[in-house]
């Protein structure tokens, strides 16, 4: 638990980075985990060269999901739009840093939906893992 | 501290149950404190499902060999236990279902279609599990009847002037919980079913949550149907139990069609087996029948009354010491008395979940989320609690180490 909660994560629960809605904003998609309640809704805004100038974010959750949030959208800035589509599982995992069990990854991935459907411009993300 | 006193012997009923006796991680005893969702299972139990397989596998009803004919007596005979257990007036009401979910839904379909129509209600509560609100719903859509729900009380329980006042001649079924599964609340059944009888209604009983901790007496609660899981009562999965008043049953069409629930099979069509064979189509869960008659025993050799007390004790003690711990709310009536062992609780904005994983690391298992009972999180407007759920064989010890965790919880996540 020391590790699964650890200090940079604690961190950005607490101090969630770049929380707060743009508007208006480019992409803008929320979505909910039905088992945990988790709520997550993301604004990115985009320059001319279809890189993300800013971002913005507001939810609710455990401390897992909103940590991933917190982590993943801050990391976004200056990101061209195949980057943020590029982003897969593993950086999220690799970015927290933690083990996770099968129901705590769906807090952890949360984030990962939202970024993809969003930047999708999809409702489903097509390659959304079980 | 008051004096809280149990009248089991909890250190003779837990060498009974081997799972307890482990550490989730080194050095870390398992507090099993999640038995609202499922209960252990104590060693008679597991023997004596080992030894149907082992010693007399068979199917039931058919054969004419030793064997079957065994494991026919060893099926049949657990639900005589049964019958007594819930004080049923005979063992042909007790019909074997997968769980409490089949049994509602057996209720719903062959009860529900053969007698509801536009214009009916059906009367439930905003308390519910999903398993006594979706069966209706689904039911609902395909028939065109209304379904209505008792409000609840800001305190946790079922207000009974609005439910007297919804009763209004055209409610035909009032679908309820025994025992709430997450405020704990213990419903007045036998004021439910005296109003409804009274209105025209018939009375379904959830009793998931309730016959495995409370004496349980189907004709003093004069309750039509009454619906529970073997798993909650130390029995195994797979298997549960509806109840029925005889003469109901008789009328009812069956629910599921297939081999043992006919009497006679044509091609130009079927008669239907006497009961409860009619609702039990398809080879039955046997070995898991056999457990539960087993549980059964293990349950009424305790019993239930001295379960009840047992729970009543643990759960006036956790109520007191969690209502020492700042920040954390619990659902449900404030008065032990009035609810089974079960204490949900609400940290501050705190997710359930990273309540859940940190208790998880101090080897207390809990259950997180919304416990199958997402209009009732609605109604408290929470999103999810964490729910510790008490029975026979937990300790005052371990709630200690329930509210050490706590304080844990609050100095991770800074509450």
């Amino acid at each position: 638990m020391d590790d699964l909660y650890r200090e940079l994560i604690l961190d950005h629960y607490h101090n969630p980075r770049k929380k707060g809605l743009l508007h208006p904003a480019d992409i803008d998609y929320a979505e909910d985990n039905p088992v945990c309640g988790d709520h997550l809704h993301l604004t990115i805004r985009l320059d001319e060269n279809n890189r993300v100038q800013d971002v913005g974010w507001d939810g609710e959750g455990c401390a897992i999901s909103q940590a991933s949030a917190s982590m993943l959208y801050e990391s976004l800035v200056g990101k061209t739009l195949d980057e943020l589509r590029a982003i897969g599982k593993e950086d999220i995992l690799d970015m927290l840093g933690i083990e996770l069990g099968p129901v705590r990854l769906k807090c952890a991935l949360l984030s990962l939906k939202v970024l993809k459907a969003g930047a999708y411009g999809m409702h489903e993300w097509p390659g959304e893992e079980e | 501290m008051r004096d809280f006193r149990t009248p089991l012997n909890v250190e003779s009923i837990r060498a009974d149950f081997p799972i307890l006796h482990q550490e989730v991680r080194p050095g870390v005893p398992l507090v099993y404190f999640d038995n609202a969702a499922t209960s252990q299972k104590p060693v008679a139990v597991i023997e004596a499902m080992d030894e149907y397989y082992r010693r007399y596998n068979a199917n039931v009803h058919r054969g004419l060999h030793k064997l079957s004919e065994e494991a026919t007596d060893a099926y049949e005979g657990a639900r005589k236990k049964i019958a007594r257990f819930i004080n049923a007036a005979s063992s042909r009401e007790i019909i074997y279902t997968r769980g409490t979910t089949e049994s509602i839904n057996l209720v719903a379909q062959a009860w529900g279609r053969a007698n509801l129509k536009p214009g009916d209600v059906v009367l439930s509560t905003e308390m519910e599990h999903h398993s006594n609100i979706v069966p209706w719903q689904m039911l609902a859509e395909q028939i065109g009847f209304e379904l209505r729900f008792v409000p609840l009380t800001d305190d946790g329980r079922l207000d009974m002037p609005a439910l007297h006042a919804m009763l209004d001649g055209r409610v035909k079924l009032v679908a309820v919980m025994h025992v709430s599964n997450v405020l704990g609340t213990i419903n007045p059944v036998r004021e439910i079913a005296e109003a409804a009888h009274a209105a025209g209604a018939l009375v379904l009983v959830d009793g998931a949550q309730s016959a495995p901790h409370l004496p349980v007496d189907v004709q003093a609660l004069d309750c039509d149907f009454f619906a529970f899981s073997s798993h909650k009562m130390l029995g195994p999965t797979g298997i549960g139990v509806l109840y029925g008043r005889r003469a109901l049953l008789e009328a009812m069409p069956p629910f599921l069609g297939g081999g043992d629930m006919i009497r006679r099979v044509e091609l130009s069509g079927s008669q239907w087996n006497e009961l409860p064979w009619k609702f039990e189509a398809g080879t039955p869960a046997i070995a898991e029948a056999i457990g539960l008659g087993v549980a059964v025993d293990y349950l009424t050799r305790i019993g239930t009354e001295n379960i009840h007390q047992h729970e009543l004790a643990i759960t006036s003690y956790a109520l007191e010491r969690l209502a020492e711990v700042p920040g954390v709310r619990v659902l449900g009536p404030a008065d032990p008395r009035e609810k089974g062992g079960v204490a949900a609780m609400v940290l501050r904005d705190i997710h359930a979940h990273d309540v859940a994983q940190i208790l998880d690391h101090a080897g207390i298992a809990v259950r997180a989320g919304h416990h199958c009972a997402m209009p009732l999180h609605q109604r408290y407007q929470i999103a999810s609690s964490a729910r510790a759920s008490f029975y026979l064989y937990n300790t005052f010890e371990e709630v200690d180490r329930l509210i050490e965790a706590l304080y844990k919880v609050k100095e991770t996540l800074a509450f």
